[in-house]
């Protein structure tokens, strides 16, 4: 059994208590709403994308401790990088959350900070709280509705 | 204490004076009770399962999970259709289920009993037959503000489909009724009223008697949703005065898939019926089809047969226990949990309604309440976090969500200290 300081890192509890980045980006040229429907999670995204990179981004919403400091932390790790990076960290992330926890090793050092939410899979019904965020910006970046949702 | 004999009862001991007595006498034998459920002595992330989520559903009783397999073992058979021996047998159990359920809800007529698959079921049925029926542009449907999912949506369905206007009832802070707009916004439009017995998000108990009365006199159909009701008081529909009555048998100790609508038996002879299919009908022929009487004439298809009798067997062994000592165990639990919880700095309770059944729901400041239930998940502490199906009465109170700790006869004072010691763990991991 996985203690609970290996859910709520410090990073993580940090992040919730003062999220970076929040608030409406009025000069936003890319915007999603994601929602958890089983939770009532909710969140905006707003981005400035110029050619391939994302130069700005926040997001503003409410949602649980594992959902917010995940959005916080993706706000910092996406900011600056090329878009064909931030897929490939998505992905990079989604198996860190969703890897079999008997087998995972070490997380990649290309995660950085995001490494902190491996102890999720350990709880795998708050999986899709930290991955909210994540379909909501690859939401963002496409040609979808506009709105992710975890359901 | 007076020189007046007091006799003690047998197996009472010592102190013989008469209110201890008594008040000893007529306690709930909780232990003893929490022995019939063999769920309750689980094990959850190494420790002891404290089950507070009973208002979601709640454990069964050995005699429920052996009356299901009797039944599978011993007479199993389709139902209604059959000359051989077993076929009898269930079609007899079955009907004694209905017979069964008739007396736990004091209905005039079996005939008035129709099995569904729960409240949900019961309720789109009737918004499905008689409300359509009965609905036209113009007309109204008056709910109240702390309904459950399953007592808006289907209403809102078919004034959809009928022109018919939803309207509703607001709730006060402490999650009450406010009575007097509920009989503002009666009138000769309201042609169907439906509201909950107790609030599943928020304990209340509406006084659904008066509620009843008065609907009733201005013209309306009234439906109750008794799904947090059955399985904490004594209902009586005659008594209540009511049109419809709906409850779930999971929730009352009983198996799932299976739930009870009493609808009176006008209504249930004039309305259509919900669903085509066998077991309905008297004859069919290409041209038409005659339906069968109530309650056969809802029942499409083969119904739940084992459930049915699982919950006949529920509904046997809530009878057993006094309803006096059993109401009065869970009064005094909610009000242990209501000062528990309710002190602790950073904890606001949400519905604290002066009539209140079996519910705590609560949050915690700067803590969202999934984030509260999984901290109480890993001390085996089970309850209930989210909107509970009722986001109108989440946006009431201006909470995304609660975590809501919900009762049944065997918990135990223990339970609600580990529950409030659970929260104080919260607040730590979630300090500074």
């Amino acid at each position: 059994m996985s203690d609970l300081t290996d859910l709520y890192q410090e990073v993580i509890l940090d992040h919730n208590k003062r999220p970076r980045n929040t608030g409406e980006l009025p000069q936003a040229n890319r915007t999603a709403e994601g929602h958890n429907p089983l939770c009532g999670d909710q969140l905006e995204l707003y981005l400035v994308v110029a050619g391939d990179r994302i130069e700005q981004v926040s997001f503003r919403g409410q949602g649980c401790a594992i959902s917010t400091a995940s959005a916080s932390l993706m706000t910092e790790a996406v900011k600056g990088r090329r878009l064909a990076e931030v897929e490939a960290l998505f992905e990079r992330f989604h198996e860190l959350l969703t890897g079999d926890p008997a087998t995972a090793g070490e997380a990649p050092r290309e995660l950085g900070k995001l490494a902190v939410f491996a102890g999720v899979r350990e709880f795998p019904i708050r999986v899709k709280c930290a991955t909210l965020p994540w379909h909501t910006l690859k939401e963002a970046l496409g040609n979808g509705s506009g709105i992710a949702t975890t359901e | 204490m007076s020189g007046s004999t007091v006799q003690p009862m047998a197996g009472d001991s010592a102190q013989p004076t008469s209110a201890t007595a008594r008040a000893a006498v007529a306690a709930l034998d909780v232990e003893r009770l929490r022995q019939d459920f063999p769920a309750l002595s689980l094990e959850v992330n190494g420790r002891p399962l404290a089950y507070l989520d009973n208002a979601a559903s709640a454990h069964k009783p050995v005699a429920v999970l052996a009356a299901e397999e009797r039944c599978y073992r011993e007479y199993y058979s389709n139902v209604h259709r059959g000359v051989h021996t077993l076929s009898q047998r269930a079609t007899e159990a079955y009907e004694a289920a209905r017979r069964r359920a008739q007396r736990f809800l004091g209905a005039a007529s079996e005939r008035e009993i129709v099995f569904v698959r729960g409240s949900t079921e019961g309720i789109n049925l009737v918004a499905q037959t008689l409300g359509r029926q009965r609905l036209g542009a113009g007309d109204e449907v008056l709910i109240t503000a702390m309904e459950h999912h399953s007592n808006i949506v289907p209403w809102q369905m078919v004034c959809e489909q009928t022109g018919a206007r939803l309207r509703v009832a607001p709730i006060d802070d402490r999650g009450q009724l406010e009575l007097d707009e509920f009989h503002r916004r009666l009138s000769e439009r309201t042609r169907i009223a439906a509201f909950v017995h107790v609030s599943n998000a928020l304990g209340t108990v509406n006084p659904v008697a008066e509620m009843t009365r008065a609907a009733r006199a201005a013209g309306a159909v009234v439906l109750v949703d008794g799904a947090q009701a059955a399985p904490h008081m004594p209902i009586d529909v005659t008594e209540l005065g009511c049109d419809f009555y709906v409850f779930s048998s999971h929730k009352a100790f009983g198996p799932t898939g299976v739930g009870v609508l009493y609808g009176r038996l006008e209504h249930l002879e004039a309305m259509p019926p919900y669903q085509g299919g066998g077991e309905m009908i008297r004859s069919v022929t290409f041209e038409r089809s005659q339906y069968a009487p109530p309650p056969f004439k809802f029942e499409a298809g083969t119904p739940n047969i084992a459930g049915a009798i699982g919950l006949a067997a529920a509904l046997d062994y809530l009878g057993g226990i006094d309803a006096v000592a059993m109401a009065r165990h869970e009064r005094a639990l909610l009000d242990y949990a209501t000062e528990a919880v309710g002190q602790i700095p950073g904890v606001r309770l949400i519905g604290t309604a002066e009539q209140r059944a079996a519910v705590l729901s609560f949050v915690v400041d700067g803590v969202h309440a999934h984030d509260v239930g999984t901290v109480l998940d890993r001390d085996g502490i089970a309850l209930r976090v989210g909107h509970h199906c009722a986001q109108p009465v989440m946006r009431r109170f201006g909470v995304p969500a609660t975590a809501r700790a919900s009762f049944a006869f065997y918990n135990l004072r223990d339970e609600v200290d580990r529950l409030a010691a659970g929260i104080l763990k919260v607040q730590q991991v979630f300090a500074g």
